[in-house]
């Protein structure tokens, strides 16, 4: 039996359609069902007290300080490096040796699970630089885990930009520097803050490489030299060791809601910042 | 040969990696006035022009030997001044190119790398630009949008401003009107006749009548050689080269 093209255009146009339904529909399914169970136990006494008895009862505050303080770190880190490297590879060298080393290097490490990670933040930082289990010792580890996907993301987004750019700022009498900071980061940052967010998203849920290096003590910390148990492993903990699903689910529930909350931010400051060039 | 030469080309050969592009070219280019530089795709005439604020040092396969004088200094010898001598030999590109900014911040942009901070002072700099490239009018009340969003032959307008902005002493343009209408042609090529009272002016016409409307002077480029060079009348009305010829009536090309 052969299909007139007007059948194939509806075969397909059914399928495609499907596939995307499906998607969007299993994606909507987790998010309500974790938050209609999640949401009633939040109460502003769960998000500013403590765990108490492994977390039966009390809060997530702690967590939620730990969580933060740890990814803040490991974003501070990344920026510089990993935008600076992807500037370097984007716009200071062409093929040679060095960017094939880098780049080889970084898609390498993407490729490494995050417990690997972990392991090593264990033995270098926890263990041979002496940090202990502490939120530098995670924030460091989770910096190295998502630095190849700050770099390629941000590599990307710069040589998306046209390169009759900077011909026009070169011909306009700008230096390299001033051509790569006026015109070349202002046009790739939509791209460099993406894939940034998406790092946000990863440190924000790791836990194998976190419980490793930053410990799962659900004390408030009071340093980056202290100890702390971020969300994602106090829920990890929480299901896992049948102490709570209830509370579990409320912590799963308010880290679905930050991160929506960061992307609208990050997502309004940058339309802000190229409102006026579009 | 002139009496006032602002740039002269020395035995120029221009290579791309091991392709030679311009093969042993010469050229005196007259202060005040319009030079057209034109022949078929491929004839080198886009390089030529680029060499002249080294534009062309972007490309890391190019290089050439001869040299390229500015008001009798070398461009390209040792210790010359890359930035100065952009500023001073402004381009108009093929492809109209606002930089992603509002129409103010275009035009400021030369101005403000060269460390030009007064508000007032930028704003009078802006506002003279917009009106020598016959664009203010249109643009004065929305400097604050997106260059982006004006219409193709605004944009080419748009770029010639700023370009006048760095005050530059010669000004290129290479193809500027390609894909401009027809009016919007007019306008530029209307500005140019006034504008070259200040400046020099070198344009790679996108065809040969436009060489041949608005050019004081012309060069015949084929394939990397200089093929033919005189006032408007030599070179159009009665050309001494047959591939001049040929080309000029439609022949080839």
């Amino acid at each position: 039996m052969k299909l007139t093209p007007a059948q194939s255009e509806r075969i397909a146009k059914t399928m495609i359609w499907a596939a995307a339904l499906l998607v969007i529909g299993l994606l909507l399914f987790i998010m309500v069902y974790i938050l209609v169970k999640g949401l009633p136990v939040l109460s502003l006494q769960f998000l500013t007290d403590i765990p108490r008895s492994m977390g039966r009862a009390g809060g997530i505050a702690s967590t939620i300080v730990g969580t933060f303080m740890v990814t803040a770190l490991a974003i501070a880190i990344v920026i510089p490096f990993g935008i600076g490297t992807a500037f370097y590879l984007a716009e200071y060298t062409k093929g040679n040796i060095v960017t094939r080393i880098i780049r080889f290097s970084a898609e390498s490490l993407a490729g490494i699970p995050s417990i690997v990670y972990g392991l090593f933040g264990f033995i270098f930082f926890v263990i041979y630089l002496g940090l202990g289990w502490s939120i530098i010792s995670g924030g460091l580890t989770l910096a190295f885990m998502i630095l190849p996907t700050v770099i390629r993301t941000s590599e990307e987004a710069i040589l998306a930009v046209p390169h009759i750019y900077r011909e026009v700022s070169f011909s306009l009498s700008a230096t390299k520097w001033q051509t790569i900071s006026k015109v070349v980061f202002p046009s790739a940052l939509l791209g460099i803050v993406n894939g940034v967010l998406l790092s946000v998203g990863r440190c924000v849920a790791e836990t194998a490489a976190v419980i490793l290096t930053a410990g799962s003590s659900y004390g408030m910390p009071t340093s980056v030299f202290s100890p702390t148990r971020t969300m994602a492993v106090h829920f990890y903990l929480l299901a896992s060791e049948g102490i709570s699903m209830e509370n579990a689910y409320g912590t799963a529930a308010l880290l679905i809601v930050l991160i929506l909350l960061i992307n609208v931010v990050a997502n309004a400051f940058v339309n802000r910042f190229i409102a006026k060039g579009r | 040969m002139y009496q006032q030469t602002k740039i002269v080309v020395n035995n120029m050969n221009f290579y791309y990696g091991r392709k030679q592009v311009i093969f042993n070219l010469n050229l005196e280019i007259p202060k005040n006035e319009i030079m057209a530089v034109f022949g078929p795709a491929s004839s080198g005439v886009t390089t030529l022009l680029r060499s002249l604020n080294r534009l062309c040092d972007l490309n890391p396969e190019a290089h050439m030997d001869g040299d390229v004088l500015l008001d009798g200094k070398s461009v390209y010898g040792h210790g010359a001044n890359v930035t100065e001598l952009r500023r001073k030999v402004g381009m108009v590109f093929e492809v109209p190119t606002p930089l992603p900014m509002s129409i103010f911040d275009n035009i400021a942009y030369g101005p403000r790398l060269s460390g030009r901070k007064g508000r007032r002072d930028i704003a009078e700099t802006v506002e003279q630009s917009l009106r020598k490239a016959a664009l203010w009018d249109e643009v004065k009340d929305r400097l604050s949008i997106s260059g982006m969003s004006l219409s193709g032959g605004q944009q080419q307008r748009l770029c010639i401003a700023r370009v006048l902005a760095l005050e530059p002493e010669v000004i290129i343009l290479d193809r500027a009107c390609s894909g401009l209408d027809p009016i919007s042609t007019a306008k530029i090529e209307e500005s140019l006749m006034q504008l070259k009272e200040q400046f020099t002016i070198v344009i790679a016409p996108h065809n040969v009548q436009q060489a041949g409307r608005v050019c004081d002077r012309a060069v015949f480029m084929l394939m990397g050689r200089l093929i033919e060079e005189g006032t408007n009348v030599e070179v159009f009305s009665n050309p001494r080269d047959q591939r001049t010829s040929d080309y000029i009536t439609g022949r080839f090309g």
